[in-house]
C-alpha cells in the first residue's frame, strides 16, 4: 500500500491487480475434477437419443458386469428417493409445472437427458459400461416449433398438462388502445432470440464425499447455499447434513445458477454406496444438458409521433422453456418485462409473456437474462423508427429518453430509476467514436456503391441489476428472498477475514472484496482474507448472479466493516479514557479529536478485544460484526454503445471495425475489474450477434453438440474495444455502485445487429435475423426468405454430431 | 499395456498405460498434474494445451504412448524454482484472465507463439491463438499480456521488476 501524506492510499477505485491469480496463472487451482479423495468412483450417464420417447425398458445388467464397474443404475432404481428438480419460481398462480425426475423414468422430453448411469473405478469403465445398457424407446412425436407448439392440436410434451403453454404472464400500464389508435408511425416487427449455450470454459463437474449420515457436495456452482438448500429439499436429507462447497469455478454465465439432476444423483450415488463419486461432463454431453439461454420469438408494436416521440409499446413474447421448468425458468424472460421501455419515455406499455414447452433442453439464465432480449427489441426498433422518420438514430433517442434533471424516474413499466445521465455517456461515445466522420465515410461508400459497405449501430441501453429488492422478488411470486450477507472476523494478530455469501467464479471477489475492507477498516490490503463458497465457512448467503454481487453483497460488507467499527470504538474510548463521541476513526486509527498523538490502531484495539483483560462493562470481547443487506431498489446501469460494421455486400461476411462502449456503473472499486467485465460482456454480446446459435433439427436433435459447430468467438473473430466510463453514482445504496456483470452483453448486441442492418438499409434491408452469419446476411441482400433451423450452416452449425443430414 | 517414460515438469515417469489414455488423463489422473484442465472433447477449446519438447499440443488429442520419450512441460512446470514465467506474470499484469480456466492453456500456446514470432503483432496475437478459446475476458487483455511478455523477453532486464508496487500507475 502507497503511503502518503494524507494517510494510505485509497483501495476503492484503485485498478489493483487481483490476488486470485497467483494460483490461476500457475495451475495450482481446485477445480472440482482436479479433487479425487481415495476411493472415488467414477459416474457416467447414459442419456437419451429422442427428444421424445416412452421408456418401455432398462437393462442395466450387462455394465453391472464389466470389470470395473461398481454399480449401474435406472431412472427406475431412484424413483422412490430422487423428488423432482426444483423450480423456485411460480410465475402465475396456474403456472403448469411437470414433474421432472432426475433421471427419466417412464418418459425422455430432450436429448441428451439421463436414463441410466454407471459408477466404475475410473472414467474410462465407466463410459465403456454404457454402450452395455440396453434401454427401450417408443418414440413420441418431437415439439421443436414454439408456434407450432401453441397451436390448436399440436403434439404434446407433456400429455398429462393438456397443453404447451406453461404459462400467460401480462403486465399492462396506461391506455395501450388509445396510444396505438391513429398513431402517425407504427412499426410492427417480429424478432427472434436465437438459443443459446452459456460455455462456460469449465465443464460442470461435482464430487459427493460421504462421512457416515452426512455429505460434502464439490460443485463447479453458482449457487453453493441454494444448491444446499435445494438438495435438501429434494432428497429429503437435512439441510445440516449437507455441505456444499463451490472451490475455483471456472466461470459460469448463469449456467452454473442451476440444480442440476447430476447434483442431486451424484449425492444419492454417495449416500447409496457409501463412497465419494464424481461426474464431470464433456463438452458434447454439456452441450446437451446445460440449461440453454434466450429462445424467444418476439412481436412489437411501436407507436409513434412524426417527430419521433414514443406513444406507446406492445409486447408479445413466446418464451421456450424447454421441456421442463429448471430452478428459474418461467422468470427469465419476466425478467425483461421491466426493460422493453428501455431508457424512453412513453404513455403506455403492454406486455404479454407465454412459456411454452418443447422438447429441447431447458432454458434458464444467461447472462442478462431477459435484460438483452428485452433491450435488444426496443434498440431494434428506436433504429427502426429512426429510419422510418429518416432521421439520425442518436436524435430519436434523445426525443425519448429521460433527462437527467428528471430522476429520480419512474418509468412506464413500473421501476424506479434512481440515477442516470444518457447525455454525457453519449456524449462521451460520440466523441470516442467519431460519428460524424464515420457517418462521413458511410455516405461515401454508399455513393461509391463500394462492395463493402459501412454500417453504424446504436445501443443506449439501460438493465435493472443487483438481483435484488426481497419485497420486489416476493411480489413477483419468487421463492426466496434477494438480500446478501457479510462477516468480518477481526483476528488476535490484527488481520481481517471477511466471510461473504457471494460466491465468486471469476469475478474477482477476493481482491475487490479486500479493497472495501482494507478502506472501511484502514488496515493493510494484504492483510484481508477474502472466503466464500463454502456453506460450512460461509453459512449464509444468497450467491451469485444478476450483477448483484457488489451492489448487494459488496454492501453488505461496507455495513458489516462499519460495525466492527463502531464496537472497536467503544473499546478504544475505553482505553483511551475518552468519551465515544470524542474519538475519530481514520485510516484505521482512533484517536481523541484533537490530540492526534493519542490513539490505538483497529489491530491495537483487536488485541485488547481478544485479551478481554479491560473492556467497558456489557461489551462482548469480539469485534466480529455481520450484516445483511436487502437492496431498497435494483441498481440500473447503462450506457451508449456504438459499433460500425464493414459489411461485404458479396459475401454477406460481416467485420466489426469499431465497437466504443461508455458505460455507467456507478462508483467502482476496481476499474480494471471493471474494464474486464465489459470486455468479456460484449464478446458474449457480440457473439449473439454474429455466430452463436442452439440448431435442432426437426427430429428434435441438437446438432450443435460440440465446440466446432456452436461457435463461440475466438481472439481473431473478435476487435479490440474502445471503453469508457461516465459516473453517476446509484442513490440506492451507500456505496454508490451498480452491477457490471451483464452490462456489456445486454447492450452489444443490438448495437451490432443495427449496424449490419445500417449497412444494408439502401438495398432495403430492414432485419437479418441473428447469428447474422454471412449466408443470412447474402440472402437478405437477395430478399431470400432466411433457412429454418438446422439447414447446415443456418446459424453456425455443421451439424457434425449427426441430425441434420 | 505399452509402457512410456516421459519427462513431465522436470520428473521422469515410466508407467504402463492403455494404448487409448489420452495424454491429458495420464497427466491429470494417473501424475496429478491436475494445474491443465479439459475443456471440451473435440480439440477445439486449447484449455489443456502443453508444450511436448518445446511445441505447444492440445494434450486432449495426443496419446499417452504418443508422449512416450518426449519431454513435457504444464503449466506447473515453468518457472519452478524461481520467478514466474515472464508470460504469466504479463497475464497477472495485464488482467488477462478471469475465471482462468482457459489461462493455463492461452499461457502455453502463448509462449510457443512466441518461439515462432517473438514480436507479434496484435492482429498476429489474434490468429496465433485462434485455437483457445476463452469465455471471460474477450481476449483484448490477453492480447495486452501476449505483447508485453514477448517485449519482455525479447529485452530481459536484468533485474525482474519488484512485485511490490500492486497498484498500477
Amino acid at each position: 500500500m502507497t503511503a502518503t501524506a494524507e494517510g494510505p492510499a485509497k483501495e476503492m477505485g484503485s485498478p489493483r491487480k487481483r490476488s486470485e491469480d497467483a494460483r490461476l496463472i500457475t495451475g495450482r487451482t481446485k477445480w472440482t475434477d482436479n479433487m479425487a479423495p481415495a476411493g472415488t468412483l467414477y459416474v457416467a450417464f447414459l442419456r437419451s437419443p429422442h427428444a421424445h420417447a416412452r421408456i418401455t425398458g432398462v437393462d442395466v445388467g450387462q455394465a453391472k458386469s464389466r470389470p470395473g464397474v461398481v454399480a449401474a443404475f435406472s431412472g427406475a432404481d431412484f424413483a422412490d428417493e430422487q423428488g423432482a428438480l426444483p423450480c423456485a419460481w411460480v410465475v402465475t398462480e396456474d403456472m403448469k409445472h411437470p414433474h421432472h425426475p432426475p433421471m427419466a423414468v417412464d418418459e425422455v422430453r430432450y436429448v441428451g437427458e439421463p436414463v441410466a448411469c454407471v459408477v466404475a473405478r475410473d472414467r474410462y469403465a465407466a463410459f465403456d459400461a454404457l454402450e452395455d445398457i440396453d434401454v427401450d424407446y417408443e418414440p413420441l412425436p418431437a415439439v421443436v416449433d414454439m408456434e407450432a407448439a401453441v397451436a390448436d392440436g399440436a403434439d404434446l410434451v407433456h400429455e398429462g398438462l393438456g397443453t404447451n403453454t406453461s404459462y400467460t404472464w401480462v403486465f399492462e400500464n396506461g391506455d395501450l388502445d388509445a396510444a396505438m389508435r391513429d398513431a402517425p408511425v407504427v412499426l410492427e416487427r417480429r424478432y427472434v432470440q436465437q438459443r443459446l449455450i452459456p460455455t462456460a470454459m469449465e465443464p460442470r463437474s461435482v464430487l459427493c464425499v460421504p462421512e457416515g449420515d452426512e455429505f460434502t457436495l464439490y460443485s463447479a456452482t453458482q449457487i453453493p447455499h441454494i444448491l444446499r438448500l435445494m438438495l435438501a429439499t429434494v432428497t429429503g436429507i437435512g439441510e445440516h447434513r449437507i455441505r456444499v462447497v463451490a472451490p475455483d469455478v471456472g466461470g459460469g454465465f448463469g449456467s452454473k445458477l442451476q440444480v442440476y439432476g447430476e447434483e442431486v444423483l451424484a449425492l444419492l450415488l454417495a449416500r447409496r454406496l457409501g463412497r465419494p463419486v464424481k461426474w464431470t461432463e464433456s463438452r458434447s454431453e454439456g452441450n446437451m444438458t446445460v440449461h440453454h439461454g434466450r429462445d424467444q420469438i418476439q412481436r412489437l408494436t411501436l407507436a409513434a409521433e412524426r417527430d419521433g416521440r414514443i406513444r406507446g409499446l406492445k409486447v408479445e413474447l413466446l418464451a421456450d422453456m424447454g421441456a421442463y421448468l429448471m430452478l428459474v425458468t418461467p422468470g427469465i424472460p419476466l425478467l425483461g418485462a421491466f426493460m422493453f421501455n428501455g431508457i424512453y419515455k412513453m404513455d403506455a406499455y403492454s406486455f404479454t409473456c407465454s412459456g411454452v414447452f418443447t422438447t429441447k433442453t431447458p432454458t434458464d439464465a444467461y447472462r442478462g437474462a431477459g435484460r438483452p432480449e428485452a433491450t435488444f427489441a426496443i434498440e431494434r426498433l428506436m433504429d427502426e423508427l429512426a429510419a422510418e422518420l429518416d432521421m439520425d438514430p442518436i436524435e430519436v433517442r434523445r426525443r425519448n429518453w429521460i433527462a437527467h434533471e428528471e430522476f429520480p424516474y419512474d418509468t412506464i413499466a413500473g421501476l424506479t430509476y434512481d440515477s442516470g445521465n444518457y447525455e454525457a455517456a453519449t456524449d462521451k461515445a460520440l466523441e470516442l467514436f467519431e460519428y460524424d466522420k464515420l457517418r462521413a465515410e458511410q455516405a461515401d461508400r454508399r455513393e461509391r456503391h463500394d462492395p463493402v459497405q459501412l454500417g453504424i449501430g446504436v445501443s443506449t441501453f439501460t438493465e435493472m441489476c443487483g438481483l435484488a429488492p426481497s419485497r420486489v422478488l416476493g411480489s413477483l411470486s419468487y421463492g426466496a428472498g434477494g438480500w446478501e450477507h457479510a462477516s468480518v472476523r477481526m483476528l488476535p494478530s490484527g488481520k481481517v477475514e471477511v466471510v461473504t455469501g457471494s460466491s465468486a467464479h471469476g469475478q474477482g471477489h477476493e481482491t475487490a472484496w479486500a479493497q472495501i475492507t482494507a478502506d472501511r477498516l484502514g488496515v493493510p490490503f494484504e492483510d484481508v482474507k477474502v472466503l466464500h463458497g463454502d456453506t460450512a465457512v460461509s453459512h449464509k448467503g444468497m450467491d451469485t448472479y444478476g450483477s448483484r454481487s457488489l451492489a448487494v453483497g459488496g454492501v453488505a460488507l461496507y455495513s458489516a466493516c462499519d460495525k466492527v467499527v463502531d464496537k472497536a470504538r467503544k473499546v478504544a474510548a475505553h482505553l483511551l479514557e475518552a468519551s465515544e463521541q470524542d474519538l475519530e476513526f481514520e485510516n484505521g486509527r482512533f484517536s481523541v479529536r484533537g490530540v492526534q498523538q493519542e490513539g490505538r490502531t483497529l489491530q491495537e484495539v483487536a488485541l485488547a478485544a481478544f485479551a478481554a483483560h479491560d473492556l467497558p462493562d456489557g461489551i462482548e470481547p469480539s469485534l466480529d460484526s455481520d450484516a445483511t443487506y436487502d437492496p431498497g431498489n435494483f441498481s440500473f446501469p447503462h450506457g451508449t454503445h456504438l459499433c460500425a460494421t464493414e459489411v461485404d455486400t458479396e459475401t454477406g461476411m460481416v467485420r466489426i471495425r469499431k465497437y466504443v462502449a461508455v458505460d455507467d456503473v456507478g462508483k467502482v472499486v476496481n476499474p480494471l475489474i471493471v474494464e474486464g467485465q465489459v470486455h468479456g460482456g460484449l464478446a458474449q454480446g457480440i457473439a449473439q450477434a454474429l455466430y452463436e446459435e442452439a440448431v435442432y433439427d426437426a427430429d428434435g436433435n441438437l446438432t450443435t453438440t460440440t465446440m466446432a459447430d456452436y461457435l463461440i468467438p475466438s481472439a481473431a473473430d473478435l476487435p479490440s474495444f474502445t471503453t469508457d466510463r461516465t459516473e453517476t453514482p446509484a442513490t440506492s445504496n451507500p456505496m454508490g455502485v451498480k452491477g457490471v456483470g451483464e452490462a456489456g452483453t445486454i447492450a452489444s448486441t443490438p448495437a451490432v445487429v443495427n449496424a449490419v442492418v445500417d449497412a444494408l438499409r439502401p438495398f432495403g434491408v430492414d432485419d437479418v435475423e441473428m447469428p447474422c452469419t454471412p449466408e443470412r446476411v447474402w440472402r437478405a441482400l437477395r430478399s431470400e426468405s432466411q433457412p429454418d433451423t438446422a439447414e447446415p450452416g443456418a446459424g453456425g452449425g455443421l451439424g457434425t454430431a449427426g441430425g441434420a443430414q | 499395456m505399452p509402457r512410456i517414460r516421459v519427462e513431465v515438469d522436470g520428473a521422469t515417469y515410466e508407467d504402463d498405460v492403455e494404448p487409448r489414455l489420452l495424454l491429458v488423463h495420464y497427466l491429470r489422473d494417473r501424475l496429478g498434474k491436475v494445474g491443465t484442465p479439459v475443456g471440451c472433447d473435440t480439440s477445439n477449446c486449447g484449455a489443456c494445451t502443453v508444450l511436448m519438447d518445446g511445441m505447444s499440443v492440445k494434450s486432449c488429442s495426443v496419446l499417452a504412448v504418443q508422449a512416450d520419450g518426449r519431454d513435457v512441460t504444464t503449466v506447473e512446470g515453468l518457472g519452478i524454482g524461481g520467478d514466474e514465467h515472464p508470460m504469466q506474470r504479463a497475464f497477472h499484469e495485464e488482467h488477462a484472465l478471469q475465471c482462468g480456466y482457459c489461462t493455463p492453456g492461452m499461457i502455453m500456446a502463448s509462449i510457443d507463439l512466441l518461439r515462432e514470432n517473438a514480436d507479434p503483432s496484435e492482429e498476429e496475437v489474434r490468429d496465433g491463438l485462434e485455437g483457445n478459446l476463452c469465455r471471460c475476458t474477450g481476449y483484448q487483455n490477453i492480447v495486452k499480456a501476449v505483447r508485453r511478455a514477448a517485449a519482455e523477453m525479447r529485452t530481459p532486464s536484468p533485474e525482474p521488476e519488484g512485485r511490490e508496487p500492486e497498484v498500477m500507475s
